[in-house]
């Protein structure tokens, strides 16, 4: 049953974003201020809430899952690992959306603006997490510190969500649905929207999926690797 | 926990006060960044106050990343790394100790730098006297942060150029917070919600310097 | 048996440090593990401090399992003395070793006896890092003494050591013996003290030599 899910990931993805495209580009109407502009909605949102929300939480669960003594394993490791990556591309794909968006709509391509500053400043610390794991060798050692790490970044997203409050500069609030519970989005502009946000989580795990799949297989590549050094070592002593 | 970090705390002031590396390196290193600052700015905006607080916590953020690689030094000198870890210490103990210890030694360098934004960039004295606290308590946090992602970046490859890539993403909120709160101290301005950033991230670091310097020490 | 090892491999950056020790020390012996540069003697003695973790294998020292168990109550339990003296450079003599009975609950007022013991008496007031290697091996010693832990693990002891030095050395392990403590030292070559008569263990390759 999971294997035939695993199997339809690929394909419901491809299928919940190309009717995203095409309710987005062709069926729903222009909007009266933003005209065309409008569509960026069906895409940057939900890039946005994956690279914020989707991939950050995947990562920080896995994170406190490898640390948590009961469910330590390096396949932990891996899902927050995969995670990050997949985050990174999400993050940038965040900035550049918001950016097309940004021009037309506020005059400039960055502004320095809370919610953006402070997104591109999450995009550092997914960065950084790459960093800190290529600057460690050993499989444990960098397991356990990029944990902390990722952990360490969690507290970095809610100052990210209330920042748009305090902050109160360009970029807008909730606006699709507002802290009262109201729904501003309607009819098809809706579907589409909610299947950006279906479409883009779900190739969030597709490509999670893959990238795990990869680490599993350099992992298996390392552990023939140290076979042959432990057995290289102890013929030093023959 | 209490007694192992007032052992650390005073293990590293009492190096520090020997070592004098917070005098002679770390103090001037401020000072001449914040010459520096301002003659970036140029004549005119050297000497506009507006600047004040941004370019004081730019520097410091500066100065801290010495100072955090200076605490962990202390820990990784040939060998004394591996007698320590026989003494069997409380983690928790030694975060907090490490975290005082340098939270002392970051009060003293702001005392030296706002005094030096006061003088050079023309920062109003009086403001910067009601700003104090929320300065303190912002480089308290800074220490307890810093004294967390000094312990990650120790013992891989070039940790002195991986902790500002990790440390800086993670400051940049405190010192967004500690800018404004400065500024609303001299020109005025709504203050709380600098404060509710500060005193989270307090908390949070604490929490999790309690919780997991352990799992640090431990790689 | 206070040390038993099962095909330990110790793995670091990809490299076997240990490739499959087997090993058993009794209670309160004295153990010389001797063998060529690379061969894997200061790794083992790490594994025994509970200073590196088994990559896999098994194994147990002072009642600790080295897998599931608590590395750091291990830690507690032995004595370290690396090659490279073991202190903060910037405190003098007296407040390093105060730090250290301080943390371990030992009375303060055993430091200065220790320091005499290994002829260190006339420096306690000087900075760790003016003193000589040598000096350094000795203050090493001061440590242990005032830790008094249950398994020595001394690292190379003799090098940097004068001939009085070694004599002085092999007297505080007769001492140490008496006591009922276990000490491993590392060494190139086996011990020269025939009064001691310690058991050789011979390493290569990452692992011990039983041939």
């Amino acid at each position: 049953m999971i294997k035939f899910t695993q199997r339809l990931l690929g394909p419901v993805t491809l299928a919940c974003l190309a009717a995203t495209f095409v309710l987005g580009l062709w069926v729903t109407p222009e909007d009266r201020t933003q005209k065309n502009l409008v569509r960026l909605l069906y895409v940057h949102p939900p890039i946005a809430w994956v690279a914020l929300y989707v991939s950050f939480g995947t990562a920080t669960i896995a994170s406190c899952l490898y640390l948590w003594k009961r469910t330590r394993s390096m396949n932990m490791d891996r899902i927050a690992h995969c995670s990050m990556e997949v985050s990174a591309v999400f993050i940038v794909l965040t900035l550049i959306t918001g950016s097309i968006w940004g021009r037309p709509t506020w005059g400039v391509w960055w502004a320095w603006d809370a919610r953006l500053t402070s997104t591109a400043i999450l995009g550092v610390f997914a960065l950084a997490y790459l960093a800190l794991r290529r600057a460690n060798d050993d499989p444990v050692v960098r397991a356990r510190r990029s944990a902390v790490f990722a952990i360490l970044t969690a507290i970095n997203v809610p100052i990210i969500h209330f920042s748009v409050v305090w902050w109160k500069t360009l970029h807008q609030g909730a606006s699709v649905l507002t802290s009262t519970g109201q729904l501003n989005v309607h009819g098809s502009m809706l579907l589409a929207m909610l299947l950006g946000f279906v479409g883009f989580t779900l190739l969030f795990f597709w490509l999670l999926r893959e990238r795990y799949r990869l680490e599993v297989k350099r992992d298996v590549a390392s552990a023939a690797t140290l076979d042959e050094a432990l057995s290289l070592r102890r013929r030093e002593g023959v | 926990m209490i007694r192992v970090a007032r052992i650390v705390a005073v293990k590293d002031l009492r190096i520090e006060v020997r070592s004098r590396v917070l005098l002679w390196q770390v103090l001037p290193f401020g000072v001449i960044a914040l010459l520096l600052s301002g003659l970036a700015l140029g004549p005119t905006q050297a000497g506009n106050s507006s600047a004040g607080p941004g370019l004081f916590y730019l520097v410091t953020l500066f100065v801290t990343l010495l100072m955090i690689n200076r605490s962990q030094a202390i820990e990784n000198a040939p060998g004394t790394r591996a007698s320590v870890a026989t003494l069997g210490l409380d983690p928790a103990g030694v975060f907090l100790g490490k975290a005082f210890a340098l939270t002392v030694e970051l009060w003293i360098t702001g005392l030296v730098l706002l005094a030096g934004s006061v003088l050079v960039l023309h920062t109003a004295l009086i403001g910067t006297v009601e700003a104090l606290p929320s300065i303190l308590v912002t480089l308290t946090t800074l220490a307890l942060a810093g004294t967390l992602y000094g312990a990650l970046t120790q013992g891989g490859d070039g940790p002195a150029t991986l902790l500002p890539v990790l440390t800086l993403p993670a400051f940049a909120p405190l010192l967004i917070a500690g800018e404004r709160s400065y500024s609303a101290a001299l020109h005025g301005g709504a203050l709380w919600e600098w404060w509710v950033i500060v005193v989270v991230a307090l908390v949070a670091y604490t929490a999790v310097g309690i919780l997991l310097y352990g799992v640090l020490e431990e790689s | 048996m206070v040390v038993r090892l099962v095909n330990a491999v110790v793995m670091s950056r990809g490299f076997p440090l240990l490739s499959g020790v087997d090993l058993e020390i009794e209670r309160g012996s004295l153990n010389v593990v001797v063998g060529a540069n690379g061969a894997g003697k200061t790794s083992l003695l790490r594994l025994l401090g509970g200073l590196d973790s088994l990559t896999s294998g098994a194994g147990h020292v002072a009642g600790v399992d080295l897998v599931e168990g608590d590395l750091r109550l291990l830690r507690r339990r032995v004595g370290w003395l690396g090659h490279e003296g073991s202190f903060y450079a910037d405190l003098s003599v007296r407040e390093n070793l105060t730090f250290a009975a301080r943390a371990l609950l030992r009375p303060v007022d055993d430091v200065v006896p220790a320091l005499e013991r290994v002829g260190l008496g006339h420096r306690v007031d000087t900075i760790t890092k003016q003193l000589s290697a040598g000096q350094r091996r000795r203050l090493g010693l001061a440590w242990l003494l005032v830790r008094r832990p249950e398994i020595w693990l001394l690292d190379e002891p003799y090098a940097s050591l004068d001939d009085a030095g070694r004599a002085f050395f092999d007297d505080l392990l007769r001492d140490v013996l008496q006591g009922g403590a276990t000490v491993v030292v590392s060494a190139h070559d086996p011990l020269r003290s025939k009064e001691l008569r310690p058991r050789t263990v011979r390493m290569a390759g990452g692992r011990v030599d039983n041939s």
